[in-house]
């Protein structure tokens, strides 16, 4: 019974953070890609549109619930159901940190160690391909055929690079399991994946990005779903909570690859460099700069509300740098920073490029899946292995 | 508790499969047989067999199933026409075929008894690993002859569906 | 608790699965719909090597059902093919109108 109290509420717990997270990665996409292009995103509501996201939920619960006439009713309504659920279980195995105990149980900031943890990954998303599928099909609208189709081509090709790019560490660390595979990578920043002798993974990190934003329908592989190409795509035909289960489906996704890619390539949550030569004062030096500057800003602001706002947040990003330094939460925080960091710029990584790049045309992009990408994975596998294999 | 796992999903296979077979309209065939795979790939995971289990998602329901979903799109199959039925199929067919499986199982159960309680946990032998030591070691052979069919499918499939320009 | 269902259920699931799938090969009409039931009849034949692989605690089984599957993966990249290309020349689904060879 203890153990089934403790999983439901670091179910609960990991859920509420996800979905937050999920709401609050979207008011950070629209104010980076905002000041990529000079100007100043969301600003009204709430200070400096922080109520943005909760306004926007509010709009899309109270919107009209409309079915257009003649679709196929139970698959238009599977769709959004299915992509969203698939793409929030695969958070169930991702590992945030190390060993904690709350209340004196020792427990793992992980929901569930699957010893193929890494398996499931790629099944969860080999199955997110069907809500996109039927979502197109059953939308009885010949763009949202051409979209979903497109899509979900699209999503299959990508899949081969990625499991190839997936494999090649795994033959660095000998094991599925994602727990473990965090565990092989202590030390510094020199035994990660990305950069452990004796074979380097960089090739492979890129391939599993590249793949990466292709899996998860994003700029520049984003044709199926651009508006200005075929009327939105796939999700042309739903509205109100439905579009938001697929908007949600996708920042979901974009969520699970960040993950990923810091776990398999990043090192998860395993710091920078090793706590002795104090990379646990890391965190408290990055908050407290910020702080800093935040409240230095704040002193002169270019705008009036600025001289209420940056003090405020100068002083809270200082006293979160200072939690950081109790010993009593210290062994947990610092490891939930680290993988929140490389999370993190990962996702800032795909904000920025999406502010940046234009899109592929579609058979440039299953070119680049099967004539680059997908040989470029192989033989980084097959040289990977054959390193392996010599020492 | 395995029982209780065991019938969830052993019924929802059932029913999903009967719907793969009753259905009119070849995409609700395809979402049900979508439903039976995963329902297998959890009694798989109730077997031991894990590593089955998520190949059988990445594999069967991830792959082939988007194929056929992809050809029944393409090819815009719409529901099946309705032919005449004898009556006596209606009436005789699926209470015989319910005595018949019912006699099945009774003689396999009577002369057979030696069947294990299936426990999950119980059975350890499939991780990744033992199947990776079996593939490469004891079936290396039908390991490459596959990985050959594989790309013979690969050619025949490009070959046959291309078009003739 | 170390009892569960015992292995014969498992088998008999096995066999209805199969008997399913066999009376939808027998008795639908659309190709596509034929060639899933042929899916249903492998996925069973897959359960009943997993669930003896279990009783003689051996991995074989596994493999068996490993190459099973790969199997069905490249029969059913062929298999839609040629239902493609039989509908690019019969304009037809239906496995009774496909018959200009009949005697």
């Amino acid at each position: 019974m203890n153990f089934f109290l403790l999983s439901v509420l670091k179910a609960a717990v990991v859920a509420f953070v996800l979905l937050t997270t999920l709401a609050y990665l979207q008011w950070v996409e629209r104010k980076v890609i905002a000041h990529i292009q000079v100007r100043m995103g969301p600003y009204r509501v709430g200070p400096h549109g922080l109520l943005q996201p909760l306004a926007d939920v509010i709009k899309l619960i109270t919107k009209e619930d409309l079915i257009p006439p003649h679709v196929n009713k139970f698959v238009y309504l599977l769709a959004p159901f299915l992509a969203v659920t698939m793409a929030l279980i695969s958070i169930s195995v991702i590992p945030f940190g190390t060993e904690i105990s709350i209340f004196g149980n020792t427990t793992w900031m992980q929901l569930t160690d699957l010893n193929v943890g890494l398996l499931f990954i790629l099944a969860v998303s080999s199955m997110g391909v069907y809500g996109i599928a039927l979502a197109g099909w059953s939308s009885n609208n010949k763009y949202s055929l051409l979209g979903g189709l497109r899509s979900s081509a699209q999503m299959i090709s990508y899949e081969l690079p990625l499991s190839i790019a997936i494999a090649s560490p795994l033959l660095l660390v000998n094991t599925l399991s994602l727990r473990e595979i965090v565990q092989a990578q202590t030390g510094s920043i020199l035994h990660w994946n990305i950069l452990r002798l004796p074979a380097p993974q960089i090739i492979s990190f890129f391939v599993f990005l590249i793949a990466g934003f292709a899996e998860t329908n994003r700029v520049p592989f984003d044709l199926p779903e651009a508006e200005n190409e075929l009327v939105a795509g796939f999700h042309t035909e739903y509205s109100s909570m439905k579009f938001a289960a697929f908007f949600m489906a996708e920042y979901a996704n974009m969520v699970t690859v960040s993950c990923m890619t810091a776990i398999l390539f990043l090192g998860g949550w395993q710091p920078l460099f090793s706590p002795a030569w104090g990379s646990n004062y890391v965190p408290t030096a990055i908050f407290v700069i910020a702080g800093l500057i935040a409240i230095s800003h704040g002193l002169n602001p270019a705008r009036r509300l600025d001289r209420i706002t940056l003090p405020i947040t100068g002083v809270v990003f200082l006293l979160v740098g200072a939690v950081f330094l109790m010993p009593a939460v210290q062994s947990a925080l610092i490891p939930l920073f680290w993988f929140a960091a490389k999370a993190g710029a990962i996702l800032f990584l795909y904000i920025w490029i999406r502010g940046t790049l234009p899109r592929f045309r579609y058979d440039q992009l299953m070119n680049f899946a099967w004539k680059v990408l997908f040989p470029v994975a192989l033989a980084n596998l097959l040289v990977t292995g054959l390193i392996v294999a010599l020492t | 508790m395995d029982v209780i796992l065991f019938l969830i999903f052993a019924i929802i296979a059932v029913v999903c499969a009967v719907n793969v077979v009753v259905q009119t309209h070849p995409i609700s065939s395809a979402i049900s047989l979508i439903g039976v795979m995963g329902s297998l790939a959890v009694l798989y995971l109730l077997l031991g067999a894990e590593f089955l289990a998520m190949a059988q998602i990445i594999v069967y329901a991830g792959a082939v199933m988007v194929l056929f979903i992809f050809v029944i799109m393409l090819l815009n199959a719409g529901t099946e026409a309705k032919r005449g039925r004898s009556l006596t199929a209606q009436l005789l067919g699926l209470p015989l075929l319910i005595a018949f499986l019912a006699l099945a199982s009774y003689f396999s159960q009577r002369f057979y008894p030696g069947g294990a309680a299936v426990h999950f946990g119980a059975f350890k032998g499939g991780t990744a690993q033992n199947i990776g030591m079996a593939l490469f070691t004891q079936y290396l052979l039908p390991f490459e002859v596959t990985s050959a069919l594989i790309l013979i499918a690969i050619v025949g499939a490009v070959v046959l569906a291309r078009k003739e320009l | 608790m170390t009892s569960g269902p015992p292995l014969a259920w498992y088998l008999i699931l096995s066999a209805v699965l199969f008997a399913l799938g066999v009376a939808g090969f027998l008795f639908r009409k659309s190709i596509i719909t034929i060639f899933m039931s042929i899916e249903l009849m492998l996925n069973a034949v897959n359960l009943s090597f997993v669930a003896f692989s279990y009783q003689l605690k051996q991995v074989n089984g596994h493999i068996f059902a490993f190459f099973v599957m790969v199997v069905a993966a490249a029969e059913a990249a062929v298999g839609l093919a040629i239902i493609l290309t039989v509908f690019k020349n019969r304009e037809t689904l239906n496995v009774d109108q496909v018959n200009s060879m009949k005697y």
